[in-house]
């Protein structure tokens, strides 16, 4: 295994962390409309109140990461994605600064307003990431110099929107289920039913993109195959020489997947709330584990030919870079998991409002 | 009209990094005020400095929070808008970045929910260490930061490579060498100073209007005094740091120093110009000038020979009147603060700071001058460095991205401007409504903390 693998993985994981972590607190912002009165409505935005910060910082590490380990993928989606990344970019400051604002005056216009702003800007920020997943799923046109040769409207197509909902679904249902860990009494039983509607939209959302995905693009399956679906483009030494103990790793992850999201609804009707966070956080790390699996060893995909695929090669940064970056992860990471930790202990338990509450 | 995509993002680059550049000083500034007060809370056992500590992490909150919203579009802008940038320097620049994020983000935002919410949650000891950690993250990444800038106005320890698509792109030779590149060291020591000014000179804003208003003197009064402290220490010592830092410029950056004086000729006994006008059309510099300040300044030598601007093909010249112009702003705010600084400090030796009351009233608009000579600072650096994007290796026009279009452009340019301006606004109404309500007297003793005993105030004998 050499860094350019292990910076793929890394930069996997950085999302994986993301969309876990980040993707509760956009699912709070995404049902925030549906709760009632003010009190509820400081119960929610307080339950995330101490750590979305630091789960947004997920995202930029991710994407400092990217420009660092695998530069050519990064300029190549950042600009191929332009407008998109820059309605995110909107999206994210209004979502931020609604938080921080919203309790700084009592009257009713001001404090609707940025519920309002909280909630678009993260149901928008859902729906796009949602979008460039598919987009990196179905292919981009990019051409030989590696540039993006489309416009905005071809980043929008009916696949694209699919996986755009898909995402809003599985971050509303994850918010929901962790909203369960933190509210009490009317406001947790309104929750649960929250759950159990988000949880029905979110399998079928997850059977039709399924389902479209394999359809669309069967390649996708080859490292799961065992060998008996043919990657286009260059296959990876890595998985032609550990075919079988990929192959097997992949359905592992499938089944897990699989596992999760029936341990979804059981946990809930058991009254386990930090075990259903536990298996809808599973079941997000799969899907991006899944999706991972299914493009490696490329990360964008060209759909004009496979010759112009970014790979984890024509991607990335000199090997000097990659190993230097690497020691400086290792070296990182240890504190980033232990405040990460250090916070979520400090903030367990159910939300309470008091004079520092937001 | 036609469109030209080049101007288009180089003035969205500029806004956006102007705007989030007003927010990160005062966020570094505050943090060591932050660390300040609350040392002397934990170790004075005073309320008056729980009233002190929490009112300004709440200012702080709401900085901070400006700060990292518009500071994600910075990240993202390199490889949106300069995407041909980003591969070309991409084995280089990124590393900050990342090391950004793991280093200093995490540590920020982790520790600020227990600065911002730890009050009932932690232990004094706790809170106190968090804020700390809050401060020093603050720092770290202005750290990251000034070394991915630095590197682009002093490369080092890289070599020219051909990728396999037969373009040439900037490859590390040495992580350390680029981390500690010939600039990064003084102009970060030169930003954190220069923040330490702005976030003291928001403070002794706040601070003396309600000095003004004669309301929470008490806390005004310990407030303005630590403040006006950090910022006299401050200001004293941002001219030795400039000093050296101009020459590390007149060293790597010649044709960005003679822009800096208006030097247009290569001169023995070059003379430094303390105010005046530069036409670069006329190739001549009017003002006052001190003759052979600027030759000792640089090489200590009242004789010594300055490479002026004809050394350099006009096409390599930067935009002259705006970065003379500019720098000359920073310089005259900087002496300013200076002779502010110390003029308070004798009135406040002499127990008659606070009762002078024009000085205080010149206090309260006197925050946006620190603003005014921080960006005044940037501009003239980042102008200065014009037409390179990496001085010597990329210029601006060639590091732009090629899918993107110009309306595409100005569509996002025009977002950002309309919600930046909102974003503005609502951040001086929520400002304006903290200060106005005031800060809160903590008097519910046991609640929230244990004295053991009330200590000596170490302000007492400035201020009573």
């Amino acid at each position: 295994m050499d860094f350019n693998v292990i910076w793929y993985i890394i930069i996997g994981l950085l999302l994986v962390g993301y969309a876990i972590l980040d993707g509760f607190d956009l699912g709070v912002g995404i049902l925030h409309l549906f709760s009632k009165g003010d009190h509820d409505r400081r119960i929610m935005l307080n339950s995330i109140g101490p750590v979305w910060d630091g789960n947004e910082v997920w995202l930029i590490t991710a994407g400092g990461a990217l420009f660092a380990a695998f530069p050519e993928v990064y300029a190549t989606a950042f600009s191929g994605f332009y407008l998109p990344f820059m309605l995110l970019l909107i999206a994210l400051i209004f979502r931020a600064v609604s938080i921080e604002f919203r309790s700084k005056e009592p009257s009713r216009l001001w404090r609707n307003t940025w519920d309002r702003s909280f909630s678009i800007g993260s149901m928008l920020a859902a729906i796009l990431f949602g979008i460039a997943i598919g987009n990196v799923i179905i292919g981009f046109s990019i051409g030989p110099d590696k540039v993006y040769q489309g416009t905005f409207f071809d980043l929008i197509t009916p696949y694209t929107i699919l996986t755009g909902f898909f995402n809003l679904s599985m971050f509303a249902m994850h918010g929901a289920i962790y909203l369960n860990l933190k509210t009490e009494g009317e406001l947790q039983k309104q929750v649960q039913g929250w759950i159990k509607r988000t949880y029905f939209i979110f399998v079928i959302m997850f059977l039709i993109t399924t389902g479209a995905t394999l359809y669309l693009r069967p390649e996708m399956v080859a490292n799961f195959s065992f060998g008996m679906v043919e990657l286009p483009g260059a296959y990876h030494a890595l998985v032609e020489k550990n075919q079988t103990i990929i192959s097997i790793l992949a359905w592992l992850i499938v089944v897990l997947n699989l596992l999760s999201i029936a341990n979804i609804p059981r946990t809930l009707a058991k009254d386990k709330p930090m075990q259903t966070f536990i298996s809808s956080a599973c079941t997000i790390g799969a899907i991006i584990g899944l999706f991972a699996l299914g493009i490696f060893p490329n990360m964008m995909i060209s759909s004009l030919s496979p010759d112009f695929n970014l790979n984890i090669y024509n991607g990335a940064s000199t090997e000097y870079t990659l190993r230097t970056m690497f020691f400086v992860a290792i070296w990182g990471f240890p504190f980033v998991f232990a405040y990460t930790s250090l916070i979520y202990w400090t903030y367990r338990g159910k939300t309470k409002l008091n004079e520092s509450s937001y | 009209m036609d469109l030209d995509i080049e101007f288009l993002s180089r003035l969205q680059f500029a806004f956006t990094i102007m705007f989030h550049y007003i927010f990160p000083p005062f966020s570094i500034g505050m943090g060591l005020l932050l660390v300040i007060y609350e040392s002397l809370y934990f170790f004075t056992r005073q309320k008056i400095y729980e009233s002190i500590t929490r009112f300004w992490i709440k200012i702080f909150a709401a900085n901070f929070s400006v700060g990292v919203a518009t500071g994600i579009v910075m990240e993202f802008e390199f490889g949106t808008n300069w995407a041909t940038y980003s591969r070309f320097v991409g084995d280089i620049f990124g590393s900050p970045l990342a090391a950004e994020g793991i280093f200093a983000f995490f540590l920020e935002s982790g520790f600020l929910a227990i600065l911002l919410f730890g009050w009932d949650r932690v232990k004094p000891g706790v809170h106190l260490f968090a804020t700390c950690m809050v401060a020093l993250g603050s720092m770290m990444s202005a750290f990251w930061i000034v070394v991915a800038n630095s590197w682009q106005q002093t490369p080092v320890a890289y070599e020219l490579a051909v990728t396999a698509d037969g373009y040439t792109r900037a490859v590390i030779t040495d992580f350390w060498g680029v981390v500690f590149n010939p600039s990064s060291m003084v102009r970060f020591f030169h930003v954190i100073v220069g923040s330490w000014i702005q976030g003291a000179f928001l403070i002794m804003s706040v601070a003396a209007y309600f000095i003004i208003k004669k309301k929470n003197l008490e806390f005004a009064y310990r407030s303005f005094t630590l403040a006006l402290i950090v910022a006299a220490v401050s200001a004293l010592i941002q001219p030795a740091i400039g000093h050296y830092h101009a020459q590390v410029v007149g060293e790597y950056q010649p044709a960005k120093l003679a822009a800096f004086e208006g030097l247009y000729k290569t001169q023995k006994s070059a003379p430094l110009s303390i105010v005046g006008w530069t036409d670069p059309d006329e190739r001549k510099t009017y003002g006052i000038e001190v003759p052979g300040l600027l030759s000792f300044l640089l090489y200590n030598d009242f004789e010594a020979e300055v490479i002026g601007l004809d050394q350099f093909p006009e096409e390599d010249w930067p935009p002259v009147a705006q970065v003379f112009q500019t720098y000359h702003l920073m310089v005259a705010l900087g002496m300013l603060f200076i002779a502010l600084s110390l003029v308070s400090l004798f009135l406040l030796y002499r127990k008659k700071l606070f009762e002078t009351r024009w000085l205080m009233k010149l206090f309260i608009p006197m925050v946006i001058l620190p603003v005014v000579a921080n960006q005044a600072g940037w501009v003239s650096a980042e102008r200065g460095r014009q037409p390179w994007l990496v001085q010597d290796l990329l210029r601006t026009s060639d590091g732009l991205s090629k899918s993107v279009t110009a309306p595409e452009v100005l569509i996002s340019l025009t977002l950002f401007f309309i919600v930046y301006t909102l974003l503005f606004f609502v951040w001086l109404y929520v400002l304006d409504r903290e200060i106005k309500h005031g800060p809160e007297d903590y008097e519910h003793g046991a609640e929230t903390y244990q004295h053991r005993a009330e200590r000596m105030d170490p302000l007492e004998k400035f201020i009573k």
